[in-house]
């Protein structure tokens, strides 16, 4: 049986986060998919956080992880909200067509 | 008083100038009612001065104080510069109201009496100057006014380039002027006339390292002085400007171009006689120099068809004549004769104005003639012009010609032989070109096909009045004063202002030459009224058979062919090299062009970056901070 150590718990992280970045720059269609891999991300982040929180027994990591769930939510209300009225004003939310930042 | 005299006309100019919206007529109002209180303030000087000796040196403030150098703005009050004061007020004053009608339908009117009284103020400090720097600032602020009148018509093409010209041209002279300056400060340590004179005659034998030589101090100064003096009278080479500057309003011709600036030269000549009594050679040379450019002018007055173009080069003329009587040492008789010639001149300028006028704006004398009896007033007053110009017995002219060859006659000397023979000659020219002028503007047949006669018309009062006062002057002026300028006690009123190393006897006048140049001069009228109106064939004739000749003498000697040959076109091809290889191509290119360019091809690569997509920002952010992490962690 395998003991699983921190060791694990940071890889599972890195993969999770790893996953995200990719999913944004790969994502070739749709907004929402890059929230989402924004939310892998922070997500990756906080097993991160309460990993090292519990391997070194500090109650802080956790608390904090609390925290960043918390403003993630919040912003991932704000992201889906603006995606709304993105699409409201443009009809598309495929990211081929978000380039108005063009030089 | 003086005060009031030299700031009048400064204080006119502004108030002229800024007064330009007030009224249409206040601007020529005000300006020419205070050069009048001037001219007459001036009028009162020279008669105090000539009464009761009343002169002085009034000092305004210490302009430049270092060391032992001083420099004052002043007003210095002689004999000679009184003399001056009338001659340039008094002209200025009647031009000032003749220009109330010339210029009547001109919009920039306000500007233009604004510069004459400018000018005047200009010429006074120049001829009230106590030092050298003074008499410069007055001598580069009368070159400025005359610039700023010749191209007045800005829009006229010609008249900017004339000004130019004359500009370039003075440039030249004031240049020798300030060298002259230089050495004088340089040797002498002081530029006050006084103190420069008295130190001259301790100084005739230094001798200076000039370009690698060594030379007399006191010839080179006078060369380089007189420089100056031939910029601006407009002598032999550095005439040229002189012509073209007809292009400016008449008025300007009169009182600039023939009355006043164009005399300054000769002013500084006779100004410095202390100086230049001192070096024969360059006594000589003004003299060979004046005696060369009076008959130059004249053989070329005598086939010009402008007809302003034929009364400046007779002031070109008229300009040699007063130089070679300063060159032979009759400094009294130069100042006499710029005295007389103001008159005259500005009377016979003035009238080809009014004639100018009559045919609207014709100035070439070919499409002109037969008009005496519809301009009688402007033909009577040109005709008592002419006469006083060439020298009619008893008019002004007559005595202060006279007067130059007379002393000319006297100084016994090969150079005043020379003048004599030159004087006499230069005066039957002028006769005739003068006659012809004359005779081709106001007698013959009635020439010009686009003005029927009838609607040719006498000038206005305020146009003829002022050349009335001219023509008084140009009658008695010769009469009236020459017992004072050049009689027997004139060297008790000149005093000091003038200075004379020996004074030449003034021995009984054989009579052959008492009466040689007035015969020619009356002899002139009938010849010329004999080629030029009975018998024009036989000029006719003359031309073609001297055609050579005669182009030679209607392109004035091809001067300013010869200037273009030797220094306007290589400064032309030189200016042209710098601007189109070295501004433009090296300059240009490497600088701010080039620099520009390298910019603008940086920023159209960094635009490529700005794809716009979002994962291409969070892609560049990503490589940034693992960049940016990794760094910290190997440090």
């Amino acid at each position: 049986m395998i003991e699983i150590g921190l060791g694990h718990y940071l890889t599972l992280a890195a993969i999770i986060f790893f996953l995200g970045v990719v999913g944004i720059f790969l994502n070739r269609k749709n907004v929402i998919v890059i929230l989402m891999s924004i939310e892998l991300i922070l997500l990756a982040v906080n097993i991160n956080l309460i990993s090292f929180s519990i391997f070194s027994d500090d109650i802080v990591g956790q608390i904090f992880t609390m925290i960043t769930l918390t403003v993630a939510a919040a912003e991932a209300a704000i992201g889906l909200a603006i995606i709304v009225v993105f699409y409201r004003n443009k009809g598309s939310i495929r990211v081929e067509d978000i380039h108005g930042m063009k030089g | 008083m003086e005060y009031i005299l030299l700031f009048l006309p400064l204080l006119g100019s502004i108030l002229g100038y800024l007064g330009k919206s007030i009224k249409f007529f206040f601007s020529e109002i005000i300006t020419s009612l205070f050069i009048s209180i001037s001219a007459i303030l001036s009028i009162i000087i020279f008669y105090k001065g000539i009464n009761f000796n009343d002169y002085g040196n009034y000092k305004i403030f210490t302009w430049i104080n270092s060391g032992d150098f001083v420099a004052n703005w002043s007003i210095n009050i002689d004999p000679l510069s009184s003399v001056m004061l009338v001659v340039v007020t008094l002209v200025s004053a009647l031009v000032h109201v003749y220009s109330i009608g010339y210029m009547s339908r001109d919009p920039h009117k306000p500007r233009f009496m604004s510069y004459l009284s400018l000018f005047t103020f200009s010429m006074l400090a120049l001829v009230v100057s106590d030092n050298f720097l003074q008499l410069f600032f007055g001598w580069e602020g009368v070159g400025l006014c005359s610039y700023l009148l010749i191209g007045f018509w800005y829009k006229k093409e010609s008249a900017n380039n004339a000004a130019i010209k004359a500009f370039i041209v003075n440039r030249v002279g004031d240049f020798g002027l300030a060298i002259g300056i230089f050495l004088i400060f340089y040797h002498l340590g002081t530029i006050n006339f006084s103190e420069v004179f008295e130190l001259i005659p301790m100084n005739i034998d230094k001798e200076i390292f000039f370009l690698g030589r060594e030379l007399n101090f006191i010839t080179v100064t006078c060369l380089f002085l007189f420089i100056g003096a031939m910029g601006k009278s407009a002598q032999f080479l550095l005439h040229t400007w002189l012509p073209d500057a007809m292009e400016g309003p008449t008025p300007v011709s009169a009182l600039i171009h023939a009355a006043t600036m164009v005399t300054a030269g000769v002013f500084l000549v006779v100004r410095c006689s202390p100086i230049f009594e001192y070096s024969q050679f360059a006594l000589n040379l003004v003299a060979i120099v004046g005696m060369f450019t009076a008959v130059f002018a004249a053989s070329v007055a005598l086939v010009q068809n402008d007809i302003k173009k034929i009364i400046a080069y007779s002031t070109c003329s008229q300009l040699g004549y007063m130089f070679f009587s300063a060159g032979i040492g009759a400094y009294h008789v130069a100042i006499f004769h710029l005295f007389t010639h103001a008159f005259f001149k500005a009377l016979l300028f003035l009238g080809s104005g009014s004639v100018i006028h009559a045919f609207k704006d014709e100035q070439d004398i070919r499409n002109m003639g037969g008009v005496w009896k519809k301009l009688p007033y402007t033909y009577l007053l040109m005709i008592i012009g002419t006469l006083a110009l060439t020298g009619f017995p008893f008019l002004s002219g007559f005595y202060s010609k006279d007067a130059i060859i007379e002393f000319a006659y006297f100084k016994h000397s090969s150079v005043g032989n020379y003048a004599l023979v030159i004087g006499i000659f230069t005066a039957f020219l002028t006769a005739i070109y003068s006659w012809r002028l004359i005779l081709k503007t106001f007698h013959g047949p009635y020439n010009n096909k686009t003005l029927p006669i009838e609607k040719t018309h006498e000038s206005p009062a305020i146009m003829i009045i002022p050349l009335v006062f001219l023509s008084f002057g140009a009658i008695l002026a010769g009469y009236m004063f020459k017992e004072i300028f050049i009689g027997s006690h004139s060297y008790e009123f000149w005093r000091s202002s003038i200075f004379f190393l020996e004074t030449t006897k003034h021995d009984h006048v054989p009579l052959w030459l008492l009466i040689i140049t007035p015969v020619l001069v009356i002899s002139a009228i009938p010849i010329s009224y004999y080629y030029f109106i009975k018998n024009i064939h036989v000029v006719e004739g003359f031309k073609k058979t001297n055609e050579q000749l005669y182009k030679f003498l209607l392109n004035k000697w091809y001067i300013d062919e010869l200037f273009d040959l030797i220094i306007v076109n290589p400064i032309k091809k030189l200016g042209l090299i710098f601007w189109k290889k070295g501004d433009r191509d090296i300059i240009d290119r490497f600088g701010p062009d080039g620099i520009s360019k390298i910019i603008k091809s940086i920023s159209n690569k960094a635009v490529q970056l700005q794809s716009g997509y979002i994962y291409d920002y969070a892609f560049v952010m990503l490589i940034g901070l693992s960049a940016l992490i990794t760094f910290l962690i190997l440090n």
